[in-house]
């Protein structure tokens, strides 16, 4: 199936993605798309490998294919054996199954190691244009470049592996315009945040959004990456903003990206990619930057947050019983009751992952950080994206800002993100995280998350408590 | 794969909505290799305390749903991660349909990888068919992929809507790889035509 836009109406960038990409229609309805790069890492690949034994099949695109242990690897200590035995072997599986199907794999103790969303466009393997998929729902970081980029299961990951093609249906598209410039103190992350609470936690579904506006187009790269990770915690499949000048300055130079002439043909094409005027998206969404506060959310839900200086809803105020319930259970599961959330205390403190954890990143907690110290009885974790990150961090002696301040300063890996290796929260823990997901138990069992910035992060660390990072300003 | 034609079994209500992946298998379960042994996990949080003892008030704790096939929530089911262990939790566990308002994309299309039917039905049908279940093991609910609708306790039908090419493979447990396979000229056509008029496309090299 062509989309339905190919006799010369204007086409989104989304359609124009998928039309490059379509290898045959099938009969179903639905079409063989052709992916680009597929990143792989130990969580969920291990039985599509098998199945590929299983069924006596090849990798078909080694060549396009990258794989990276991350999800359940220490933080710490990395000079020793993984501690835990079921992470050594989920990494140890990793590494058979990537030299049996000769598949291009960074390892652990390689300073290109560190989460597969970080390390994709940092190594140049994610590109404007391309589709990329990972068996992990984040996969949606990597449409900050103008990719379709989507996250899969691991049924699919072996159906990648062995024809570089998935099965697919076309997704309704919708665009979300952010007008004007954001404030002092307000970054990409209080933007992902504050769409995904207004559209809500399935608003995107059946979706995919691309991000444009004033208040996109100006951030980084880094930025771009942050909103399009959490496109997935409103429901969307993937998140995109168009290619542009920063987008091109950012690729080029690094070590996968075409050089010289190939760069320069690269970049022509890119600048053909862009939703053209007039072209027709399912749903548009206008919001006004000036609007947005920093945000932190009080729920189990990445759509139940508020401006830091905000008030937590009263569930009294719902009308719909089940809406309601659910609504009290967050509370109860928060320890939390209807009103101010600024001043509550907190345990631990994570900036990290793959939505928070980029050069960019580090520099906003160590802003904070320089010359204050962690609260008392505050845990405060900083975990590079990448040993990339870790090397240019300490080039620029944040490593030494962070450690003075008290903040612990670790290898690169998804840690406490979601708590598989030994990065968790003890319960009843209530942590300010710049991760992606609040949900029970996301960061340890009966851990309590409230998402934010990293600025937002560094502010709680060292003040002890869920505070306004424009005080710091 | 195995397929799924019909199924008449207890279903189980859970009147939650967003119920995430995490909820369903928390991540600390995603070490395994296989796709087996995760239906004990199912729903760790909701249902077992800290010590490890089933809560009470859990509906999978309770006669006659621990022998649920079937399970109906609110709008959102599945939210969160990609991991497939979510429905291989699931159908380990023994539930094989899942009946909800809405479901996330990613959560959706893995089901049919793996022999499960998510069924999406309004609201209203939702919440009338979890009072139902409160009938116990006389309340049975029939789903029929063949004929796309589910029968209430009462006899009465309600239809549903599946994508025929998901249906197609579901009903016949078919392998959508070996399917891919017959296309593989085409695939190589594409590389071919595509290496040609994009020289500059780069592979990855370390």
């Amino acid at each position: 199936m062509t989309s339905e836009k190919t006799t010369g109406a204007p086409r989104t960038l989304y359609e124009k993605i998928w039309d490059a990409h379509m290898v045959e229609p099938l009969a179903s309805g639905a079409a063989l798309l052709y992916i680009d790069r597929h990143l792989v890492h130990e969580v969920t690949s291990p039985q599509a490998f098998d199945g590929l034994r299983v069924n006596g099949r090849k990798v078909r695109r080694p060549d396009a294919t990258l794989a990276v242990p991350d999800h359940n690897v220490p933080t710490a200590n990395r000079d020793q054996e993984i501690v835990d035995p079921e992470s050594r072997l989920q990494v140890a599986t990793l590494v058979e199954n990537v030299a049996a199907f000769g598949v291009p794999f960074i390892p652990l103790n390689d300073v290109r190691q560190g989460i597969v969303h970080v390390i994709g466009p940092e190594q140049g393997a994610s590109l404007p244009g391309m589709t990329i998929v990972c068996g992990d729902s984040h996969t949606a970081t990597h449409g900050a470049l103008g990719a379709l980029a989507f996250g899969i299961g691991t049924s699919e990951v072996e159906h990648v592996l062995a024809t570089q093609t998935l099965v697919q249906a076309p997704s309704k598209t919708m665009r979300v315009t952010v007008n004007g410039e954001l404030g002092l103190g307000v970054s990409a992350k209080d933007l992902a945040l504050y769409i995904i609470g207004q559209i809500g936690a399935g608003g995107g579904t059946a979706h995919v959004i691309e991000y444009a506006g004033e208040a996109v187009t100006s951030l980084s790269m880094a930025g771009r990456m942050t909103l399009c990770n959490m496109a997935i915690e409103s429901g969307a499949r993937a998140g995109l903003v168009a290619p542009d000048d920063t987008t091109f300055d950012y690729i080029k130079g690094r070590p996968m990206a075409p050089k010289g002439e190939d760069f320069d043909a690269a970049v022509a094409y890119w600048r053909t990619l862009p939703t053209e005027a007039g072209a027709v998206f399912d749903k548009e969404v206008v919001l006004d930057a000036a609007d947005i506060a920093p945000m932190i959310t009080w729920g189990t839900s990445p759509d139940a947050v508020i401006p830091v200086t905000g008030l937590v809803p009263d569930p009294s105020d719902l009308t719909d019983d089940a809406i309601r319930a659910n609504h009290q259970r967050m509370l109860d599961y928060m320890a939390l009751s209807p009103g101010a959330l600024i001043g509550t205390p907190v345990d631990v403190v994570f900036v990290g992952s793959c939505t928070n954890s980029r050069i960019e990143d580090i520099r906003d907690v160590a802003l904070i950080a320089k010359g204050r110290k962690v609260a008392d009885g505050v845990r405060a974790m900083v975990v590079p994206g990448s040993g990339l990150v870790k090397l240019q961090a300490e080039a620029e002696g944040l490593d030494k800002v962070l450690l003075e301040a008290g903040f612990e300063w670790r290898d690169p890996g998804c840690s406490m993100c979601l708590g598989m290796n030994e990065d968790k929260l003890k319960p009843g823990q209530r942590c300010v995280s710049t991760s992606n997901r609040n949900f029970e138990g996301r960061q340890g069992p009966g851990g309590r998350t409230h998402l934010a910035s990293p600025a937002m992060a560094a502010a709680a660390a060292v003040t002890g408590r869920i505070v306004d990072c424009r005080e710091f300003a | 794969m195995q397929p799924f034609t019909q199924l008449t079994g207890i279903a189980a209500p859970l009147p939650v909505a967003n119920v995430d992946t995490d909820k369903i298998i928390p991540a600390r379960f995603l070490k395994t290799l296989t796709r087996t042994g995760l239906g004990k996990s199912l729903f760790d949080g909701l249902r077992y305390d800290a010590d490890g003892k089933e809560r009470p008030d859990f509906v999978l704790n309770q006669e006659p749903y621990r022998k649920a096939e079937i399970l109906i929530a609110l709008d959102n089911f599945g939210c969160g991660s990609s991991r497939e262990h979510a429905p291989w939790a699931l159908g380990d566990f023994g539930i094989r349909c899942v009946i909800a308002p809405s479901f996330a994309d990613i959560f959706y299309n893995n089901c049919f990888k793996n022999g499960l039917l998510p069924v999406a039905l309004p609201r209203e049908v939702c919440e009338q068919l979890m009072e139902e279940t409160k009938l116990g093991s006389n309340a049975r609910v029939t789903v029929d992929l063949e004929r796309q609708v589910v029968v209430r306790a009462n006899g009465e039908e309600i239809a549903f809507d599946v994508d025929a090419g998901r249906r197609h493979a579901l009903l016949n447990g078919l392998d959508e790889i070996a399917e891919t396979l017959t296309h593989d000229a085409g695939i190589s056509t594409f590389e071919t035509n595509r290496a040609k008029a994009e020289p500059w496309r780069t592979a990855v090299s370390l």
